[in-house]
């Protein structure tokens, strides 16, 4: 049982670490610029697909996934500089609007591109055994994720905590006119924190493409999920991304493990069997109800 | 933005508007297309459900992200009632109707606590909840739906009829938006357009903004419900579809093609959305980028929608 609970702690985490790669970038646009960006899971969906189309090309992943996040960056200036720019002025359900425009031509490009058919994206065939952490076995491509996404989150947290640029960026999150007004060009400086998010989310994509499909449709489901993270975490702040995304990561893993188990010691088979995959799946946007609920702000407003 | 108000030169306009739709179902006869009197009533249910997110973003200023959860929830009540026996419309429709509103008061409470971005998350939030709630119900279809064995039926007016139940949907339509026009122009609506201009304000001359907010947020969501009973009755089917967000999503678009806090925006977004595609489908089954270019062109050049284009939504005095 202590296996079973660790394993999926485990798997929670690797998820929440992912997770974070998108909450960072999201986080960031919605607190400098107060933007919604509806468009930040096509981004990871078409660096998964680069990354899916340079790794069959060239055979190496590494290429692949390095070639997503330099392409999807472009992408993502090309986008700001031609079309987010003209939206930050504007109401939120303008920006909603126009960034779920960019959905549906998004998916539709991709399937055009690519077809409807699910891409296969295989880990690097040194990974694809399991390795003994313990007393278990565990995916080493899943242990691989993990070093990954800790490793870019300590380096994000050194360049926004300890880096000139990092201050920029917490000032302009935290209060835009005042920064403008100091100096600093928070235009160019949102142009590549904009980019930089693209790159964490294809980084996110070709990561995750090994483990989850590559198909149309999948930045949609994950970008929901990013948005829970960064409401959680209080809107603008990286601190509460990553806690956020650890924080979903785990309750939606171990509840849909666990939660099952734990009905059948209260309920009878039936009840437990259907009650517990529906509980299970709602449970984060309980979650992110109750702290809303209690906190309208997040837990880590970055707009104190 | 000013307040909405109809102009007479408007309502004559509707009236003759409404005799063409009356007329709808013979012309289709006459020329023998009668498989579209069917997909005109999807059109006007649309529709319907389009002008109840109207009636909370447009009028109530409250950018609601997780409407289908109500117009799914109609739509389901209808086809659980229809399974245990009820089909009676008398019984079912209202009980859809009641069933959206209790979950909009519901979601609603908790939500217009919070503003901004956080309120558009976390209704979308409220709507996935309900959305794989009822996805990971066995009992309820799970991801095919639960299907609608028989029409509801208006004790002898029998509505398995195709131009028959059109020419309900589209009485209920008419009655709904001759009720959000008596609404805009009403205390309740002059207070809840006031709201959405200045809450700040509202709330210091001492009204109860959260309230008016409440009643407003609750009112779309039956209507939607609404909506949702009669799309289940016109599709025969219940669908997690009619749940998904996408579906909040394109709620959200056909009023912001149409006009946003315009009585008519949701009826014009949902036609010309519906009939586009209708129309370009058959040509390109890539339509969906051309929804997306008009969808950009109309929140860069238009944001008052078509209406806005022609005057027909909010006076601006």
């Amino acid at each position: 049982m202590t296996q079973l609970i660790l394993e999926q702690a485990l798997n929670g985490l690797q998820f929440g670490l992912m997770l974070f790669l998108l909450a960072a970038g999201l986080t960031l646009v919605f607190g400098i610029m107060d933007m919604i960006n509806l468009a930040h899971g096509s981004l990871y969906m078409v660096g998964a697909y680069l990354a899916a189309e340079v790794t069959q090309a060239s055979g190496s992943f590494i290429t692949g996934v390095g070639v997503a996040m330099l392409g999807t960056a472009v992408l993502a200036v090309v986008l700001e500089v031609v079309l987010l720019r003209r939206l930050y002025a504007r109401n939120h359900l303008a920006q909603v609007l126009a960034t779920f425009a960019l959905i549906l031509i998004a998916n539709e490009c991709v399937r055009i591109v690519w077809g409807a058919q699910t891409l296969m994206l295989n880990a690097p065939d040194a990974l694809s055994g399991p390795v003994r952490i313990g007393g278990f076995l565990y995916p080493s491509y899943r242990l691989l994720i993990i070093g990954v996404g800790a490793l870019i989150a300590g380096l994000l947290y050194v360049l926004v905590a300890r880096t000139r640029i990092g201050m920029w960026v917490r000032a302009g999150a935290s209060n835009r006119e005042m920064t403008e007004a100091l100096g600093i060009n928070v235009r160019l400086l949102f142009t590549a924190v904009f980019a930089f998010g693209a790159a964490l989310c294809a980084l996110a994509g070709a990561m995750l493409g090994p483990l989850l499909a590559v198909q149309v449709g999948m930045g949609e489901s994950i970008l929901i999920l990013a948005f829970v993270v960064i409401v959680i975490g209080g809107i603008g702040s990286i601190r509460g991304a990553l806690v956020g995304s650890l924080l979903v990561g785990l309750v939606d893993t171990l509840g849909r493990a666990m939660l099952p188990a734990m009905l059948r010691a209260l309920f009878s088979p039936e009840v437990a069997s259907s009650l517990g995959p529906a509980l299970a799946s709602v449970l984060i946007y309980v979650l992110m109800a109750a702290i809303l609920f209690w906190r309208p702000e997040g837990l880590f407003p970055a707009r104190a | 933005m000013g307040l909405y108000a109809t102009t007479t030169r408007r309502r004559i306009a509707a009236v003759f508007v409404l005799l063409g739709l009356i007329a709808l179902p013979w012309g289709m006869r006459l020329i023998g297309q009668e498989f579209y009197v069917s997909f005109a009533s999807r059109v006007l249910i649309m529709a319907l459900a389009a002008t109840s997110l109207n009636l909370v973003i447009g009028f109530g200023g409250m950018v609601s992200f997780g409407h289908a959860a109500f117009f799914g929830a109609g739509a389901y009540c209808v086809a659980v009632l229809a399974e245990s026996g009820v089909t009676s419309a008398w019984l079912a429709w209202p009980a859809a109707t009641g069933v959206a509103a209790v979950l909009a008061v519901l979601v609603g409470a908790i939500s217009l606590r919070t503003r901004g971005v956080y309120f558009i998350m976390i209704t979308l939030a409220f709507a996935q909840m309900v959305f794989y709630l009822v996805v990971s119900l066995k009992t309820w279809g799970g991801d095919d739906g639960l299907p609608l064995l028989q029409r509801s039926a208006f004790g002898s007016l029998d509505l398995k009829d195709d131009s028959t139940f059109y020419f309900v949907v589209l009485a209920i339509l008419a009655f709904v938006l001759f009720m959000l026009d008596r609404i805009a122009h009403s205390r309740f609506g002059r207070v809840i357009q006031s709201i959405r201009e200045n809450e700040v304000r509202m709330e210091a001359l001492g009204y109860p903004v959260f309230s008016f907010k409440l009643v407003c947020f609750s009112l779309g969501g039956a209507l939607a419900g609404l909506a949702g009973a009669l799309m289940a009755n016109q599709a025969g089917l219940a669908s997690p579809n009619l749940l998904h967000w996408m579906q909040s999503g394109i709620l959200m678009v056909m009023i912001v093609i149409g006009g946003v806090g315009s009585v008519f925006g949701g009826v014009v977004g949902a036609v010309l959305l519906l009939v586009c595609e209708e129309a370009f489908v058959e040509i390109t089954p890539h339509w969906q980028i051309g929804l997306g270019l008009l969808l950009l062109a109309v929140v860069l050049w238009a944001p008052l929608g078509i209406a806005g284009l022609f005057g027909w939504g909010r006076n601006r005095e």
